[in-house]
């Protein structure tokens, strides 16, 4: 996508900029945005590596068995078709787990293995089982109990408040992970 | 009253991070050396994230320095105007379920140009919280044990994406 996007904007931005007599500011911009790019990374790898070193602590933690007690309940609403698996429901909840502490580099290989356990099960071969179909759309949904990317960039960036978004973050991902999880329910009823 | 929300706010991170390493302590986790190899995850994710904050950041320079950008925003800005969304964050909203990476740099764009603080910037935050790169997803998760027919799941993922866009701005909006 961003192969055919990337380059038509900046041949865009060139022309436009000839026609209407803007190619100084381009010629600025483009090295501007350069530094600017720079300096941000530096900036996001103080916060970003303070937060993914605090998670891998609370990684290693019993936060884990008590986050993986609370959720019990939500995976057997989530998922009526895995009641005997107990191995799948244990790989989706610890990927839920590393997404709500906001671990994704954990997240994804541990949703492959669950993938990989409920594909054993799975009927047809070529096709998302119910179970699949749900837990795709949870992973779609992002639930996060911090956002914590989103705050280190906040921080980097001299927010006054950047912890200001958690209410509202939480309040957008419910909102999206019902609509999302009601639609996959129509779903999997429906669409055989 | 603001004082008191502002205090608890500026507690919130301190005594997260305090809570965690507690229960490390008390577990008798390594703290220190659990933290560095968590902090190396960290310096991957940057790693990672330059280059396309660098390819997206000389796109959309050169996009704002060149005027396109200013023209396309009063073009589309009756039809923002309608829905009540600022029409700064219809490029987030397009690039978000595309490119996880892409989507973070015209975020970081974004809230450099109009403030993070300000409704456009809590918006841009807490769209940026609560979703996901939704075509990545779907694609590592059904390639990962070769599935083809995904039963319209797309569908429902991006409709979910399209709630809790609609649901940042509303909630940013009410809340501020």
């Amino acid at each position: 996508m961003l192969n055919i996007l990337w380059p038509i904007f900046i041949i865009l931005s060139v022309v436009y900029a000839i026609i209407f007599g803007n190619i100084e500011e381009v010629n600025t911009g483009i090295f501007n945005s350069l530094s600017e790019a720079v300096e941000l990374s530096l900036t996001f790898l103080g916060t970003i590596c303070l937060w993914s070193g605090i998670m891998e602590i609370a990684k290693k933690t019993s936060l884990i068995n008590k986050l993986n007690k609370l959720l019990k309940p939500f995976i057997n609403f989530l998922f009526p078709d895995l009641k005997n698996n107990e191995i799948a429901k244990q790989e989706i909840s610890m990927n839920m787990i590393a997404n709500i502490l906001g671990l994704g580099n954990a997240a994804t290989p541990l949703g492959i293995k669950a993938m990989k356990t409920m594909q054993k099960e799975n009927k047809v071969k070529d096709t998302l089982s119910n179970s699949m179909m749900m837990f795709i759309v949870i992973n779609t949904a992002s639930i996060q109990l911090i956002p914590t990317n989103v705050i280190a960039i906040r921080t980097s960036l001299n927010s006054q408040n950047p912890t200001s978004i958690i209410i509202p973050v939480w309040i957008a991902t419910i909102i999206a992970g019902v609509v999302g999880i009601t639609l996959t329910k129509i779903l999997i009823k429906r669409v055989k | 009253m603001e004082n008191i929300i502002n205090y608890i706010s500026n507690l919130a991170i301190p005594s997260i991070i305090v809570t965690i390493i507690f229960y490390g302590l008390k577990e008798k986790t390594k703290v220190f050396d659990t933290f560095l190899d968590g902090a190396k995850d960290g310096i991957e994710i940057v790693l990672k994230m330059f280059p396309t904050l660098l390819g997206i950041f000389l796109a959309v320079g050169a996009l704002r320095a060149s005027g396109l950008i200013d023209g396309l925003v009063k073009l589309i800005t009756p039809l923002t105007n309608f829905l009540e969304i600022p029409s700064a964050i219809i490029p987030l909203a397009v690039l978000r379920p595309i490119s996880g990476s892409a989507s973070m740099a015209v975020a970081v764009d974004i809230l450099q140009n109009y403030g993070v603080d300000t409704l456009i910037g809590l918006i841009t935050s807490t769209i940026m919280g609560s979703t996901e790169t939704t075509f990545y997803t779907i694609a590592i998760y059904t390639s990962a044990v070769g599935i083809k027919k995904t039963r319209g799941i797309l569908i429902a993922a991006l409709a979910a994406d399209v709630a809790g866009m609609l649901a940042s701005t509303i909630v940013c909006r009410i809340l501020s």
